[in-house]
């Protein structure tokens, strides 16, 4: 049995007397795609936010390989677990090619060659190659979205956590977004999503999670949880999601 | 009758205050980039973090404490009375010994302009979307870089407008430091007046070079606002669907 890269442990998350996440429990494998999906207000992004320490948990431990993330060297560990947002947080001042490059010369202190070929050929996987000297507010939404997953790649992070990369995206862009994730998924990245997109999420995961209320209601393979969901719960979102 | 004996002042005591000009510029021009220095530093302490250990949190609370300090005090006593207090407080406390003067005004005027620069760094703080600071973090970027690499570029971009601003007020308001013997354009312009008993026509005179060399820097300094926004186009290399097509990396570092 391999070592989990991310344990997730009885993880506890409250803002003032809100409990946001109550006693969230999985593991997270080499290589795994992993779905979360729920209603918004459920928890899912609150936390992906606490796995990359954007928020601060209350209880529970996080594990990367089995060390507590509370005792690593937090720029580090986050360079190895990167995040992708929904409003994508490029740095609006840096051109699409220095946004891929400044992390891997601040934090893993490449040489500028070195970090400039990393970006390039990640650019190039992404499709942004022409647009390497653009700045982001000349970018589209789904384009944006595509350096910002090439910004992600570059750091050669051991889990992608992106969350809900297209709920932002006008929905012809959506699609260009989803294919880069999936031929991600296809290259044996692990990845954590969480998203609204279900057929997507069918197709590329491995696992699927139902969030609700703060629980994870369901743990499952996507056959599972789409075929033949075991919780009334996941049912009932399912219907009410598939129906629209 | 009046321009004749504002030529005459000219004749006699022109070049001691294109002189002073020199000098007002120069304590202006410093005192400002120091005060942005300071402003900019203060940003960055004032965003630090705070610490999990009781210990660095209250380091942490001291030093925004006197920096908080620091810019009421500053921002709520005249330059011209801070002047007097720091060049006869220095004489005070050396025994007599003052300090030389032109530095001394650059000193004053640096830190009240950080004074108020360290306010108008923190608006400008506060205004850049708190993504930034996240897909910095996310990325694994601490505080000092996510300051100085993606925030503050981008904040002084923002506060341009409000920096120039300052050196305009800068360039005025060094006419203060006439109080200690500065030797900037008021002190040449009063003691030509004080000389020739023309005083109404030396301080015309005085009044147009101030406004000239405001309303000149005002200007230039627009061109620059407007020079670094950037142009609005791309160049795109390659192409998307011809891979053949040749990319170029601009090289821009």
């Amino acid at each position: 049995m391999m070592e989990p890269i991310i344990k997730v442990d009885h993880l506890v998350k409250n803002f003032g007397k809100n409990e946001i996440l109550k006693d969230i429990s999985f593991e997270v494998n080499k290589g795994d795609v992993i779905s979360i999906i729920g209603s918004s207000g459920s928890g899912k992004s609150t936390m992906l936010r606490c796995i990359n320490m954007l928020e601060e948990k209350t209880a529970g431990e996080i594990l990367f390989h089995g060390k507590s993330i509370d005792g690593l060297k937090r720029s580090e560990y986050r360079s190895k677990a990167v995040m992708v947002f929904q409003q994508f947080n490029l740095f609006e001042n840096m051109t699409v090619l220095k946004n891929c490059v400044i992390g891997q010369r601040e934090v893993l202190k490449r040489d500028k060659e070195e970090a400039k070929n990393k970006a390039l050929h990640y650019l190039e996987k992404v499709g942004m190659l022409p647009y390497i000297n653009a700045k982001p507010k000349q970018l589209s939404g789904g384009q944006k979205q595509r350096v910002a997953i090439a910004r992600a790649l570059a750091m050669d992070p051991e889990v992608i956590l992106f969350d809900e990369p297209t709920s932002a995206l006008d929905p012809e862009m959506v699609g260009e977004v989803l294919s880069v994730i999936r031929s991600l998924a296809g290259s044996g990245l692990t990845m954590l999503i969480v998203t609204h997109e279900m057929t997507f999420a069918r197709d590329v995961s491995d696992r699927v999670i139902f969030m609700d209320g703060g629980v994870i209601v369901e743990d499952d393979t996507p056959d599972v949880i789409f075929g033949s969901p075991k919780m009334p719960r996941t049912r009932e979102f399912l219907t009410r999601i598939l129906s629209q | 009758m009046f321009f004749e004996s504002v030529a005459n002042i000219w004749n006699k005591y022109g070049g001691s205050i294109m002189g002073g000009v020199g000098n007002t510029m120069l304590i202006a021009l410093i005192g400002t980039v120091m005060g942005l220095l300071i402003g900019l530093i203060n940003g960055i302490i004032r965003t630090v973090p705070k610490s999990k250990n009781g210990f660095i949190r209250f380091i942490q609370s001291l030093i925004n404490f006197i920096i908080t300090a620091y810019v009421e005090i500053f921002r709520g006593t005249p330059m011209m009375v801070q002047a007097m207090l720091i060049f006869w407080g220095y004489a005070f406390a050396s025994g007599g010994v003052t300090l030389p003067l032109i530095p001394s005004g650059i000193f004053i005027v640096s830190i009240n302009t950080g004074a108020y620069i360290t306010e108008i760094v923190r608006g400008g703080i506060i205004s850049i979307d708190r993504g930034q600071f996240e897909g910095a973090a996310s990325l694994g970027m601490n505080h000092f870089q996510t300051m100085t690499r993606v925030v503050i570029p981008q904040v002084m971009r923002n506060i341009l407008p409000s920096v120039s601003n300052e050196f305009v007020i800068n360039i005025k308001d060094t006419s203060v430091l006439n109080v200690i013997g500065v030797t900037e354009l008021y002190y040449y312009a009063n003691s030509a007046a004080k000389q020739s008993y023309k005083t109404f026509e030396a301080f015309a005179i005085a009044c147009v070079i101030y406004f000239v060399l405001t309303f000149s820097i005002t200007r230039l300094l627009r061109l620059v606002e407007r020079l670094l926004e950037g142009k609005k186009n791309y160049t795109i290399f390659g192409s998307q669907t011809d891979p053949a097509a040749e990319i170029h990396v601009k090289e821009d570092e």
